[in-house]
């Protein structure tokens, strides 16, 4: 039989921000998106005061000045960094594992057949927490559905692990879940459920696997075996991403075409500094502008290209001037633009690259080049090398005037201690 | 040096500097080719644990008597058990500090390395936060 574990860090923004800053410990803390525009994470005391998930930081001004919270700027290099540490923690515990997410993982566990399972993931926790600072949960499961719910469960307790093997606190705890917090149950599916009476987790559990099939595909189906105890979903390998997007909002809206050009070059550069890490190449790219559509008083304008490359490429010369020509392509005078971003589509893995029939393409020089860009850029630091074609002032970038240091990956921003 | 200056935390991308080096010209091997061992890394050297370990930027003087001087990098593991006679990173009253950890007569204290500065004696029953055990320090001569 196979064991889960869900590892999942508790509020992991705010407890990265808490490692490097002591003083934070029982202080509500909320962190903001890209552009200090809404709040994307909590702390637990956050979280109590009310303050929403999601909410634009605007509207909770009141709140914040009233209780003190502490107010960062998502920084995603020490997130980044942390969740790095915290996986690579858990690796040493077990070879079998899944980085789920930024913050969560799935380990297998019943290769290893710990004598005390219990005991064997509280030692988990303790080293994850002593050798990074952020405290974990952990959920024990026969399945990865299962895993995940005893998850919830093992965020109240007091040692954070909480093990759903035994029978009859499973069933308990399932007939009091509502489906639509069962992992992979979408808003549009729990909708359906419910219209079929089907409310609580148990109840999916008891329904008939061909009717659940009939209404939620092969993939509901799965669930509902998962949450029977029989497990279908095995951990996943990593596998190099089809598609690339880079695309973030501007810091200020943008009329002018040149500094929507510069930003979207940064992003194109980005984007095949991703892809050359993956060992690809692209076959198109696709690229988008959007006005503010919260402004309801601004004209608005959307639009989106595709534009296929005549040889797949990962130069990042080629991919900016095919972005440039996009944009020139959908790019309106007389909008105030919000964002813009390009995606990188139909990517192969270079092994597989075919050779063409008549084109004859050398891909050697460009690579030379672009591996000489990242292995300076890897050295020195992002963009000490980057393309004419991203700017020197970016006036556009995006808002993060409360940023914690970069503790982690940045020399001139380490922790000062005296 | 160059191993630790190289890139930003990456600990664990080796930097190798060659122990030996041989260029063939006109076709004689070097001697030494069947006795290279490989190369040698720093990070290798300072870092036992590199998902636990971080740096840290040391400031003001209180603990020059042990060779911490302001500026200095701090080589910090927090893997490791802190015990009497380390040096550690504390947290007292919400904020990071370096000092000696010393237990006497079942009393922990936090000890400066610098007779200007007090020791900061720990009540009973409360106990050292301790955040991580300093394991070097790199000092810039230049």
């Amino acid at each position: 039989m196979r064991i889960f574990a869900l590892v999942d860090c508790n509020n992991f923004y705010a407890s990265c921000e808490r490692v490097f800053d002591p003083s934070l410990k029982e202080r509500a803390i909320v962190i903001l998106s890209n552009n200090d525009g809404c709040i994307v994470a909590r702390s637990n005391e956050a979280k109590s005061l009310g303050i929403p998930m999601g909410a634009p930081i605007f509207k909770q001004k009141a709140v914040i000045k009233k209780h003190n919270v502490a107010v960062f700027s998502s920084n995603y290099q020490l997130y980044g960094d942390m969740s790095k540490r915290v996986m690579d923690s858990l690796n040493l515990f077990t070879p079998d594992m899944e980085v789920y997410s930024i913050d969560e993982a799935f380990l297998r566990l019943d290769y290893l057949q710990p004598r005390n399972l219990h005991e064997y993931c509280e030692i988990i926790r303790e080293k994850v927490l002593q050798w990074t600072g952020i405290p974990v949960s952990i959920g024990i499961g026969p399945t990865k559905v299962l895993a995940k719910i005893a998850n919830h469960v093992a965020k109240k307790q007091t040692d954070g692990v909480f093990d759903i093997q035994c029978l009859q606190k499973q069933d308990e705890i399932l007939k009091s879940l509502d489906v639509d917090k069962v992992w992979g149950i979408a808003r549009s599916w729990s909708e359906r459920l419910n219209s079929m009476s089907i409310y609580k987790a148990s109840e999916l559990r008891d329904a008939s696997p061909p009717i659940i099939r009939k209404h939620l595909s092969v993939v509901g189906e799965r669930i509902l075996r998962e949450l029977k105890g029989q497990s279908c979903i095995d951990l996943e390998a990593i596998q190099p991403k089809k598609n690339i997007m880079s695309s973030k909002s501007f810091g200020k809206p943008l009329t002018k075409k040149e500094p929507i050009e510069e930003a979207l070059s940064n992003y194109a550069a980005r984007a095949c500094e991703k892809l050359r890490k993956q060992n690809s190449r692209a076959q198109a790219v696709h690229v988008f502008i959007q006005t503010n559509g919260f402004r309801e008083t601004d004209r608005q304008y959307n639009n989106v290209i595709t534009h296929t490359l005549t040889t797949p490429t990962s130069d990042t010369r080629i991919i900016i001037e095919a972005a440039k020509f996009c944009l020139s392509r959908i790019y309106k005078h007389g909008y105030r633009y919000k964002k813009t971003g390009i995606m990188l589509l139909d990517l192969i893995p270079i092994s597989l690259e075919q050779k063409q029939l008549f084109v004859d393409f050398d891909h050697r020089p460009g690579d030379h080049l672009m591996k000489v860009v990242d292995h300076i850029n890897k050295d020195h630091g992002p963009d000490t090398l980057f393309f004419g074609a991203q700017g020197v002032t970016r006036a556009w970038k995006m808002r993060c005037g409360s940023r914690s240091p970069r503790y982690t990956t940045q020399w001139d921003e380490l922790l000062m201690v005296c | 040096m160059i191993a630790v200056t190289s890139t930003a935390l990456k600990i664990a991308k080796p930097c190798p500097l060659p122990l030996a080096l041989c260029h063939v010209e006109a076709g004689f091997p070097s001697p030494a080719d069947d006795y290279m061992e490989g190369s040698l890394d720093l990070n290798e050297h300072v870092i036992k644990h590199p998902s636990a370990t971080y740096f840290v930027r040391a400031s003001g003087d209180s603990m020059i008597g042990v060779g911490i001087f302001n500026g200095d990098l701090l080589i910090v593991d927090r893997s490791l058990e802190a015990s009497s006679g380390k040096i550690i990173i504390a947290e007292v009253d919400g904020q990071l500090t370096v000092k000696r950890l010393l237990k006497l007569n079942d009393r922990f204290s936090l000890q400066s390395e610098n007779s200007s500065y007090p020791p900061i004696e720990l009540q009973e029953g409360n106990e050292v936060v301790v955040w991580g055990v300093v394991t070097h320090v790199i000092h810039d001569l230049l």
